[in-house]
């Protein structure tokens, strides 16, 4: 009897898929844990899982096209004396020069200045580039102080100190050797062509206490004029938010699971920390229980954010704003099919690139390649990034109308259905059509 | 010749912190006492000027953070961060100071008569400290550039994980750390901690000194190859 072919016979393992078994062989080969950038790519719940009730007989909505729908944001009003006022509540998160290029750190700042918003510097220091075509600036302190100094500090419109971050919390920063040119090597104090990597933690404090003194310290050499935020990698969000409220932030941003990074480990990409849709409800649930929710401190999400949906959705589980890397560099054109073929020589294709450490980054975005850094105009890589930030708000705009709020912070959890099980015990929402939320908590 | 500034008086008793930073930092030049700083944090943080201050008595974490340009003399002891991130300029105490001392220090001097605690220089970025007394453990852990004298002994993993920074030590030392290891006290460097002492004001013979630093092992990872290998070896 004629078969469908040999392949028919063959069942692939769901425990060692080729994935696995082509990942065993490669540590067998080299003895060096893999080292990728991007951000998790595991299953997982995510905000897609998700949806918005919409106004119906009950809920009256606001005209979809022409209703005012206001998108700003105030950080710091409280403390500082220059607070920091966005347009839109999406940001540009902390990437480093070094990890990209300074084409790409301006492309950076040109998108986020013509949508009213900020950018982040990173490890590695504040680029002059970054600075002058920023209109808002969020300057990072990092656990390796790589380039850190008291004018730099100063010239922040932010300061942003940075305990972790989704992609690796309780880890540092890998740089790797390709891609610290002499420039890079100089912002940072160290040999060219080491393979870098970052401390994990910070020199001068640890633990909760010693953070409310830094950042006194901080705000005493600022002379108290720029709002503080402290940034956490998503894993015990809520405890690591009322930390640092207690602490003193101005603003808590809280990078899920999904978050990205220029480069560490797979292990720790794939396997630490919490996804954002979960991260979210529980910094809301600290800020809400110290009574600063939608007041004194803001809350920034981040890991994962790709639409305006995702941005809606995240409002509604109470961020204030959210925070984008990876889309941004998608935005400027990095996976762009257009390089496909470089790609492929690279052992990917466009749409799988990940190797954001090896600093051969066809797209000209992470690398230090002068040849391939020429490829990235800084003037049309705004523009990209300036229009990707207006379709984002627009369509967060056209979910809020929906959901009849004047403005975009007035989304809330009410407006939200799950379609799984997993995330309504993420999120705190109920399964759609019902009004069971699995693990509802009591107030606490 | 130029006429000598006034000492400003400001005691701490009676002034909020607040004030005696804004003071330092809106002053271009002169000299400053402070009194009373019952071990307050921030102390003369975030100077940008050709100042010098004189603070008498103890001072908590984070005393000169940040510093550049002047002088900081604190006639007592500090808590944790003393002199941290220094970019230039002086800082120096008489007595002993806490945990991470010129932590992360970019350039200028550190002077500590008495002992320094763990992680003295920790990731010290090309800033000069030199210790009268002993440094604690995990010391100068990280540390890219700069110099570390220390004339006493030295505590537990030395330099764990430096780079470039050069680490100087008369006495003991109770281990070093990953990828330290001992090396050369070639001239330069014995002139190096000459000079140290010399302006940090402190009596030794520079020839005690060893120098310790970065084995350079850890600088890239090792990455086999055993395909490749193979492939050779068939031919």
């Amino acid at each position: 009897m004629s078969g469908p072919g040999d392949s028919w016979r063959l069942r692939e393992s769901y425990t060692f898929d080729r994935h696995v078994i082509a990942e065993i062989h490669r540590a067998a080969n080299t003895g060096v844990y893999r080292i990728r950038g991007w951000g998790a790519k595991r299953k997982m719940p995510i905000l897609d899982d998700l949806v918005f009730l919409g106004a119906s007989m009950s809920r009256y909505p606001l005209e979809g096209y022409r209703e005012s729908c206001g998108t700003d944001l105030v950080i710091g009003e409280e403390r500082a004396a220059r607070p920091l006022r966005i347009d839109i509540p999406i940001t540009i998160a902390g990437m480093s020069f070094g990890s990209l290029s300074a084409q790409a750190k301006e492309a950076l700042g040109r998108g986020a200045s013509a949508m009213g918003t900020s950018t982040t510097s990173g490890d590695g220091g504040m680029l002059p580039e970054e600075r002058e075509h920023s209109s808002k600036l969020v300057y990072q302190y990092l656990p390796s102080r790589y380039g850190q100094n008291p004018d730099d500090l100063r010239r922040g419109d932010a300061i942003e100190v940075v305990v972790g971050q989704g992609a690796k919390p309780g880890g540092g920063g890998i740089l790797l050797g390709q891609k610290v040119s002499e420039r890079v090597a100089g912002m940072r104090t160290l040999p060219s062509g080491i393979d870098q990597r970052s401390a994990c933690r910070h020199p001068d404090w640890t633990g909760p206490d010693d953070l409310q003194i830094k950042i006194h310290e901080l705000r005493e050499i600022v002379d108290w004029q720029v709002p503080i935020f402290v940034k956490i990698g998503a894993a015990r969000p809520f405890y690591d938010t009322a930390l640092a409220v207690k602490a003193g932030a101005d603003a808590v941003v809280v990078d899920g699971l999904q978050g990205g990074t220029a480069a560490t480990q797979d292990v720790f990409i794939e396997h630490v920390g919490i996804p954002t849709i979960a991260a979210i409800p529980e910094a809301t649930r600290a800020l809400q229980d110290l009574d600063v929710h939608r007041g004194s401190v803001k809350l920034i999400a981040s890991g994962g954010i790709r639409s305006g949906a995702d941005v809606a959705k995240a409002l509604a589980l109470g961020a204030d704003a959210v925070s984008i890397g990876t889309a941004a560099l998608i935005a400027l054109g990095d996976n762009d099919p257009a390089y496909d073929d470089e790609y492929r020589k690279l052992g990917s294709a466009a749409g799988f690139w990940d190797d954001l450490q090896d600093g051969t980054d066809p797209a000209g975005i992470a690398t230090q390649d002068p040849r391939l850094t020429a490829r990235l105009d800084p003037v049309i890589g705004g523009r990209r990034l300036a229009n990707y930030l207006q379709v984002l708000t627009m369509e967060t705009q056209t979910i809020a109308r929906a959901c009849g709020k004047s403005h975009v912070s007035n989304l809330e959890p009410e407006d939200l259905a799950a379609l799984t099980v997993e995330a309504a015990a993420m999120a705190q929402v109920p399964v759609a059509g019902t009004d069971w939320i699995p693990g509802a908590r009591r107030k606490r | 010749m130029s006429t000598p500034h006034p000492v400003t008086t400001v005691d701490l008793a009676e002034t909020p912190l607040r004030d005696l930073n804004r003071t330092l930092h809106q002053a271009r030049q002169g000299s400053f006492r402070v009194l009373n700083p019952r071990g307050a944090h921030a102390v003369a943080c975030g100077i940008d000027a050709d100042i010098a201050v004189e603070v008498h008595g103890s001072v908590g974490y984070y005393c000169a953070g940040m510093h550049q340009k002047g002088s900081v003399y604190v006639d007592g002891n500090a808590s944790t961060g003393l002199a941290e991130n220094i970019m230039s300029g002086t800082v120096r105490i008489s007595g002993s100071a806490t945990m991470s001392a010129g932590a992360t220090g970019h350039g200028g001097l550190v002077v500590i008569e008495g002992n320094a605690g763990a992680r003295c220089g920790i990731s010290l970025k090309g800033a000069d400290i030199v210790v009268g007394g002993n440094v604690g453990h995990m010391s100068a852990f990280m540390a890219q550039a700069g110099n570390l004298v220390v004339l006493g002994d030295a505590g537990a993993d030395l330099g764990d994980s430096v780079y470039e920074a050069n680490l100087y030590v008369r006495g003991e030392v109770v281990s070093l750390g990953a990828d330290a290891t001992e090396k050369d006290m070639r001239a330069e460097h014995v002139r190096t901690v000459a000079g140290l002492l010399d302006a940090a004001g402190m009596e030794a013979d520079p020839v005690d000194f060893k120098r310790y630093g970065s084995a350079r092992n850890l600088y890239n990872f090792h990455i086999d190859d055993i395909d490749a290998e193979v492939a050779r070896r068939a031919g």
